[in-house]
């Protein structure tokens, strides 16, 4: 035994503010994000207790999941949502809460905006009402997703009580090829190891390829540790992150910042620290990725044939196999490049920053999306929009014929009137392919952001490092 | 929180591995907040989009619609983190999931509403499922107090269950209660952070 410590470990210790003698912790939890989805419940929750939100400056609202994407949008413009807004803008103000509005510049999915304002902070623990919490610990937060009651529990008591997760290191050897990105390396993870390996650990991701990468890629890959099965994924925290946190609207300043610095700068694990279980992945050997089915895991590299359901390891994976050929109208053995795709969606937690829109611009410009596609843009945030605004960005893709939208969760998830219409096929830079995520009847395929551009100006899927070249 | 102790009931097999939280209650565009959340439940594959019954979807089949015991593959619950998805089987009259594993959030939230997650080595599941499907009467008993799952042969199995989710379900008790004794180590533990890591409360 030694007295290494991981990360997660040191972040983890730092919070406790009591072990139960049945092994449970009662963990401090820093930041909490409510949004419009999954928090009405709570409310009423608290209310039912007859308890206030006990920190409220800890504690930040947004609209996200149902509000409406559209130029000039309002908390009216989608109906069905309207509802749920009213809900949670009287919730806010009953309890307090600050709330990032409809109108408001700072708006966007909550897992863009709470790094993009400092609300996020390496060291700190995070939690939200959102499976995708995870996206937060590309800064070296150790953040995850949690369930409507732990989020009354939390606006409650400021704390939870859970146990210890194992913990998993995945080292990211080599450097990615032109034209593969952290969604793709994820990708790759998933598909190799499948969509619950992580079911039990936190994972850190580490190796040369993940400190080579900007802190907004490493948020593409913590986002999806939860289609890996962890509920938390966390990068530790470096000078490209402290970086990164400067100068944001809620990072500490002056001589908070000193002193959150130097506190930052011991978040990593120790160097003969032992982790429940290792990977290793190859990034020079990866190529683009894409799914094929109705699972993260129904994963192939773009230039190799579809698998064949008679050669899965049991009766069961065959099964849900077939299942999923049926349901995405395809045939084991065929190519996926040269399939109509008829959306193209660009955006969601996974994949709409600044970084990603740009990687898609670059395929996209000078070209013209294809007859027939439906094509989407939607930043992350009304600041990501803004910034792409300045950049040029949405000059691009509009004159492409891309539709450039208002900030939110819009395609991902079928509950603000952006929706795949029934029996189409989109490629989506989103990060689950479920039976009916986009829509009634929907086929999504997943790719990276420059994958899903060139689909969109090809009108099928097609090998992204083509168009790269050409 | 409703109590369990010991459920007797028709177990119904789903067998697919995988089941989403968006399989298990779909976003449905234009659903009120206030429509019956048991209807959600696994909507799109029980219902056809006129809103007719799939007539063969295993819960719209006698004597399944009855279930109180579902019998999953493995991974139950994976995707989002929404709670519904625990509500919605309660809601249809699902007291227990029976599955070799299930994702962590779906778990967790399981034991927060007394629902049950029961996980039993992956052999006495296919045993469990066989047995099952080959009865006349599907019906089995899950009995928290001797933890013991007793099969429509009368076979007995034995499970186990973390010791504190145990007693939360026997006795109904919230886990917020038990959080909520602790509020002076909460204080406390606040006051001494506000020194360590002053930069975190953002009130000051």
């Amino acid at each position: 035994m030694t007295d290494a410590t991981t990360l997660i470990d040191k972040i983890w210790n730092a919070h406790v503010i009591r072990t139960l003698s049945d092994g449970r912790t009662l963990l401090h939890i820093d930041r909490h994000l409510i949004h419009d989805g999954s928090s009405r419940q709570a409310f009423d929750g608290l209310r039912t207790l007859d308890r206030k939100v006990r920190n409220l400056p800890l504690n930040f609202a947004v609209v996200d999941h149902i509000v409406s994407t559209l130029p000039g949008r309002t908390g009216e413009s989608h109906p069905p949502g309207r509802e749920r807004i009213h809900a949670l803008r009287d919730n806010c103000r009953q309890f307090g809460v600050g709330l990032f509005d409809v109108d408001s510049p700072r708006q966007g999915i909550v897992h863009v905006i709470a790094p993009e304002l400092g609300i996020a902070l390496p060291g700190t623990t995070l939690v939200c009402g959102d499976s995708h919490t995870a996206t937060n610990g590309g800064l070296g937060a150790l953040a995850w997703g949690i369930g409507t009651t732990e989020v009354m529990h939390v606006m409650a008591a400021q704390a939870l009580l859970l146990r210890k997760p194992k913990q998993m290191r995945i080292t990211f050897r080599g450097a990615p090829q032109e034209g593969v990105f952290s969604k793709d390396l994820i990708l790759h993870v998933i598909g190799r190891h499948g969509v619950s390996a992580g079911a039990g650990f936190a994972v850190e991701y580490a190796g040369e390829a993940i400190r080579r990468m900007a802190v907004e890629e490493r948020m593409t890959i913590c986002n999806m540790s939860i289609e890996f099965g962890a509920r938390m994924g966390i990068v530790a925290p470096d000078d490209s992150v402290i970086q990164y946190v400067a100068g944001r609207p809620f990072s500490p300043t002056g001589r908070l910042w000193e002193q959150a610095v130097a506190h930052w700068r011991t978040l990593a694990s120790d160097e003969d620290a032992c982790f429940d279980r290792e990977l290793e992945i190859d990034c020079s050997a990866v190529r683009p990725q894409i799914t094929w089915g109705t699972s993260p895991q129904d994963l192939v590299s773009i230039d190799e044939p579809l698998p064949d359901p008679a050669s899965a390891a049991d009766a069961e994976r065959c099964e849900a196999m077939r299942r999923a050929f049926a349901y995405m109208d395809l045939v084991p053995g065929c190519p996926l490049e040269g399939v109509p795709v008829d959306y193209a969606f660009i955006g969601s937690c996974t994949n709409s920053r600044l970084s990603d829109l740009e990687a898609a611009a670059r395929v996209v410009r000078g070209r013209k999306v294809a007859a027939g596609v439906t094509a989407l843009v939607v930043p992350g945030s009304m600041q990501v929009k803004a910034a792409a605004e300045a950049a040029g960005l949405d000059k691009v893709f509009v004159a492409a014929g891309f539709e450039w939208r208002n900030a939110g969760c819009s395609m991902c998830v079928t509950s603000n009137g952006d929706v795949v219409a029934p029996g189409k096929r989109a490629i989506s830079t989103t990060n689950r392919n479920f039976e009916h995520r986009q829509g009634p009847q929907s086929r999504t395929h997943l790719a990276s952001p420059a994958s899903v551009a060139a689909a969109a100006v090809s009108g099928h899927i097609v090998d992204v490092r083509k168009l790269l070249r050409g | 929180m409703e109590t369990f102790t010991i459920v007797t009931g028709i177990a119904a097999p789903l067998l697919l591995p995988n089941i989403n939280t968006d399989a298990i209650t779909p976003m449905i565009a234009g659903r009120s907040l206030s429509a019956d959340i048991g209807k959600l439940l696994f909507a799109n594959w029980r219902y056809h989009p006129d809103g007719s019954e799939i007539a063969d979807f295993v819960l719209n089949q006698p004597p399944y619609r009855e279930a109180k015991v579902l019998i999953a593959g493995a991974n139950f619950g994976c995707g989002s983190s929404r709670e519904r998805a625990v509500w919605a089987l309660m809601r249809f009259g699902i007291r227990c999931v029976i599955a070799p594993s299930f994702a962590d959030i779906f778990y967790d939230n399981a034991f927060q509403n007394g629902l049950l997650p029961l996980v039993l080595p992956v052999a006495e599941h296919v045993a469990l499922a066989d047995a099952v499907a080959q009865a006349r009467e599907p019906v089995v008993t899950v009995d928290l107090d001797l933890c013991r799952l007793t099969d429509p042969d009368g076979r007995a199995i034995a499970f186990t269950v973390p010791a504190e989710r145990r007693v939360a379900l026997r006795e109904g008790l919230e886990e917020i209660q038990v959080i909520l004794r602790m509020e002076d180590e909460i204080d406390a533990f606040q006051a001494r952070d506000r020194g360590v890591r002053p930069w975190v409360y953002l009130d000051r």
